[in-house]
């Protein structure tokens, strides 16, 4: 990984973060976290928690009829409120994002190989033949097989969790300092959810990636993270290490969470002592 | 939580429904989507049909729903071969055998009131009308823990977790004694989809109700499901009880299956 | 497939409506109806009261107002304003009719599309896009050529012509439906396929299509002055606004009334149905009508 100035202090500087829709409702209420370098949190929330507006607002990719209030700095970057341009910047350099539904992530008419290879293309200004090698290497290194028929394919021709790998290869080829995963393995099968999982955790400790997961399942996110933070109607309600939160939890309504996870586990169990 | 199978004495009873070496293909495709599967459905034995997608399982609960016929095999109901033009059966059939959908948003009609939509399988199968089905429903509503005034609603004004209810609601309303449910709570927060694995687990024990669940999320059917069977491209590779399929998996998929869950860490 | 779905999100971007667009919409709505009650208000009234008689040739040749004729005569002596109102009543007339046999036709054969399946799905299909690329004016003419040149000729050939277009629109919302798991439900609620329509499939395509009407409704008001124009529509002395535009053509330079007066009510007509329209698809959109509990 190419190392760039980053500025002293978190990489990303999460302060007051409120998100309000025109008319007044408050969906993020207050919101502060940081994340530092190579550092990997957990954004734990059910429907209406606000966690995946919380993601957009990131990336000032906040539907019409909602803003955002407070201090996002990425990178040294303040988002809310920057114009268009220095947002556009931000994005893929900074910051890259692994959607829930690679579907609606993919552009249905362009083959793979091409989606991957713009962002490639802009940042190492690579052509021609180098282009396309480092589109098959970008494939490789996500573990998909047979990468040159995947590069050629379009999307509704290759399975779901292929299309999330391709999703995550396009994601890390701008090697951002952020990978911002919303629920990539929420749509998946849960075999083909663990290999994808197992992947993430290779591909980012490799890269010292920052990672922001955002998920509603306590498991799926204690396998990725090390930190958590959890929402609860747009407010958090704790924070602290995975481990700590998940088998000590504090708040009430993590408690609840925490308890619900593990009854449904514990059927489990009994059925298969390991 | 975890049902235990029920002792069953040596001449078992005949099963609700049962599937013989049925195999569907669909028009045009070169292959079987679901081939060569037998099961039995016996009451008092809910049964899982695990496995991921593309496996078949809801091409299966068609067959088994009576809305799609197979290529090959048979389908019996109560021990006789499941006839669609049969109307007197299919009235037996439809009152005998409910459904619950995965996803709650799309398995309410929007243009109706929670009370017309609970009570259509009672004005549907001639059981009641309106003045008689009333009551009923105001039961079911009751039974799933909804609100007495959600009768007059419309499903907007819930969410997934209670329009899941009113599903489960319009499932029980006639008393059905098999209750086939696609992945009824995996579009739910986890809080959401304790309560009503609990629910669902209450009116196994209530109502005789045998459960027929579709699921790729074996916790859930772990809860719910003394009998499992695992589905992988549209053949069935090991079936058996709960405790033995995923406690002692027999079949390498099976085993793959049950290692993929992720856990919390203890 | 049954793919795990995702946990429901229910803070996703809303389409929430701020008062601010919803005063908006219902002007629009506020708009539309008054400018088509006028034009309904003129053909009422001519139903039980007209200044002349249609075939009145007492006013001087393309006289200006005055002497009882409040807007004019036109190149017969016909009083204007009596021209006008018949136009009214006959435009309303050809609207109606239309919309009434597209509604029919196009709702019947499209739920029938709908339901159809393997090759007789496809042949609907592209017996429905035959006819929609049918031109209106040659269908028109065949009706006319095996009736008569009369305004029930027009509309049932306007109206045929739009059912096609409705059976496609239907078919479509159809089938939109059908995939939704209610309707599986319903099957195995044993619910008949003709309650089924009556009770889940008309009121969840019904908001689309009313808004589709009242757009047809424009439209077949506009091809009913298009066929009168060419002389396919009602007859003399029921002035159709037409085939008063023309008659008015070549009097244009010296008497542009006779043309200007039916092209502007033709417009305010057609323009207010298509803002109800526009309206109506807004108030009757499931999406905003949800959040007004």
């Amino acid at each position: 990984m190419t190392p760039r100035d980053t500025p002293p202090g978190p990489l990303l500087d999460v302060r007051g973060l409120t998100v309000r829709t025109d008319d007044g409702r408050t969906l993020v209420d207050d919101l502060s976290f940081t994340v530092g370098g190579g550092e990997r949190l957990g954004l734990i929330g059910e429907s209406g928690s606000g966690k995946s507006l919380t993601t957009l607002a990131l990336l000032g990719l906040l539907p019409d009829g909602m803003t955002a209030t407070g201090s996002v700095e990425l990178a040294g970057t303040q988002i809310v409120g920057a114009p268009e341009k220095r947002l556009t910047a931000v994005r893929g350099r900074d910051a890259a994002v692994v959607f829930q539904e690679p579907l609606t992530a993919l552009d249905p008419l362009m083959r793979m190989g091409r989606q991957i290879a713009e962002p490639l293309a802009r940042r190492t200004g690579l052509k021609g033949r180098d282009l396309r090698t480092a589109v098959t290497d970008a494939l490789v290194r996500v573990r998909l097989p047979e990468p040159d028929r995947i590069a050629h394919a379009f999307p509704h021709e290759i399975s779901g969790g292929q299309r999330q790998r391709v999703a995550l290869a396009m994601a890390l080829a701008c090697e951002p300092s952020l990978l911002i995963a919303d629920e990539p393995t929420t749509a998946l099968d849960v075999s083909v959810q663990a290999e994808m999982l197992d992947l993430l955790d290779t591909l980012v400790r490799e890269r010292e990636m920052a990672v922001l997961f955002v998920s509603h399942d306590l498991a799926v996110v204690a396998k990725v993270t090390d930190r958590v933070l959890v929402l609860k109607d747009g407010r958090a309600v704790e924070e602290g290490p995975v481990l700590d939160v998940v088998t000590a939890p504090k708040a009430g309504y993590t408690r609840a969470l925490v308890a619900g996870a593990r009854k449904l586990e514990s059927a489990l169990d009994l059925r298969s002592p390991r | 939580m975890t049902p235990e199978p029920k002792p069953t004495d040596g001449a078992r009873a005949t099963p609700v429904l049962e599937l013989a070496d049925v195999a569907v293909r669909y028009r045009g495709a070169a292959a079987d989507v679901v081939q060569g599967v037998s099961l039995a459905v016996e009451p008092g034995q809910s049964l899982a049909l695990v496995g991921e997608s593309g496996a078949g399982k809801t091409t299966l609960l068609r067959i088994l729903l009576g809305l799609a016929r197979p290529t090959a095999g048979t389908v019996r109901f109560d021990g006789e071969p499941l006839a669609p033009r049969d109307r007197r059966q299919m009235r037996r059939f439809r009152r005998g055998v409910q459904c619950v959908f995965q996803d709650p948003y799309s398995s309410l009609d929007p243009s109706r009131r929670v009370a017309a939509i609970v009570a259509e399988p009672l004005r549907s199968l001639g059981l009641d009308s309106r003045t008689t089905a009333a009551p009923k429903v105001a039961a079911a509503l009751e039974r799933v823990g909804l609100p007495a005034d959600a009768a007059s609603r419309y499903p907007h004004e819930f969410s997934g977790g209670q329009r899941q209810r009113i599903a489960i609601a319009r499932a029980i309303v006639c008393d059905p004694r098999v209750l086939l449910a696609d992945e009824p709570v995996s579009a739910l927060d986890v809080t959401t989809r304790v309560k009503v694995v609990d629910l669902l687990a209450e009116l196994k024990e209530e109502r005789r109700l045998t459960l027929v669940m579709v699921s790729h999320d074996l916790s859930v059917v772990a809860s719910l499901c003394e009998r499992t069977a695992v589905l992988e491209s549209g053949r069935l590779v090991e079936q058996g009880d709960t405790a033995q399929v995923l406690g002692d998996p027999a079949h390498p998929y099976t085993r793959r299956l049950i290692d993929s869950v992720p856990r919390l860490p203890v | 497939m049954t793919l795990p779905a995702a946990p429901l999100k229910e803070t996703e971007p809303s389409k929430e409506t701020t008062p601010v667009s919803r005063r908006r919409r219902s002007a629009t709505l506020l708009a539309g109806c008054s400018l088509t009650a006028l034009i309904a208000l003129l053909a009422l009234v001519s139903l039980v009261w007209l200044p002349f008689d249609t075939d009145d040739t007492s006013g001087g040749r393309l006289a200006g107002p005055g002497d009882g004729h409040l807007l004019g005569t036109d190149k017969l002596g016909r009083d204007l304003l009596t021209q006008l109102m018949t136009g009214a009543r006959i435009a309303v007339q050809a609207g109606l009719g239309s919309v009434a046999i597209a509604a029919l036709v196009g709702v019947t054969l499209g739920v029938l599309a709908a339901f159809a399946q393997g090759w007789l799905d496809d042949t609907l299909a592209a017996f429905l896009d035959i006819l929609i690329a049918f031109p209106t004016l040659l269908l028109a003419m065949l009706v006319v050529a095996a009736r008569s040149a009369t305004l029930g000729s027009a509309i049932l050939a306007i109206g045929l012509a739009q059912s096609a277009v409705v059976a496609r629109l239907v078919r479509i919302l159809v089938k939109r439906v059908l995939a939704r798991d209610y309707i599986t439900a319903a099957r195995t609620s044993g619910t008949s396929w003709p309650r089924t329509v009556a009770a889940h499939i008309l009121p969840n395509i019904w908001p689309t299509l009313v808004v589709n009407l009242a757009l047809q409704f424009g439209l077949a008001v506009l091809a009913e002055a298009g066929l009168s124009y060419l002389g396919l529509g009602a007859p003399p002395p029921n002035a159709s606004w037409g085939r008063m535009l023309q008659e008015a053509q070549a009097t244009f330079t010296t008497a542009p009334a006779g043309a200007l007066a039916p092209g502007i009510l033709l417009v305010v007509l057609v323009v207010g149905v298509n803002l109800v329209a526009d309206g109506l698809r807004d108030t009757l959109d499931p999406a905003t009508r949800r959040r007004r509990t």
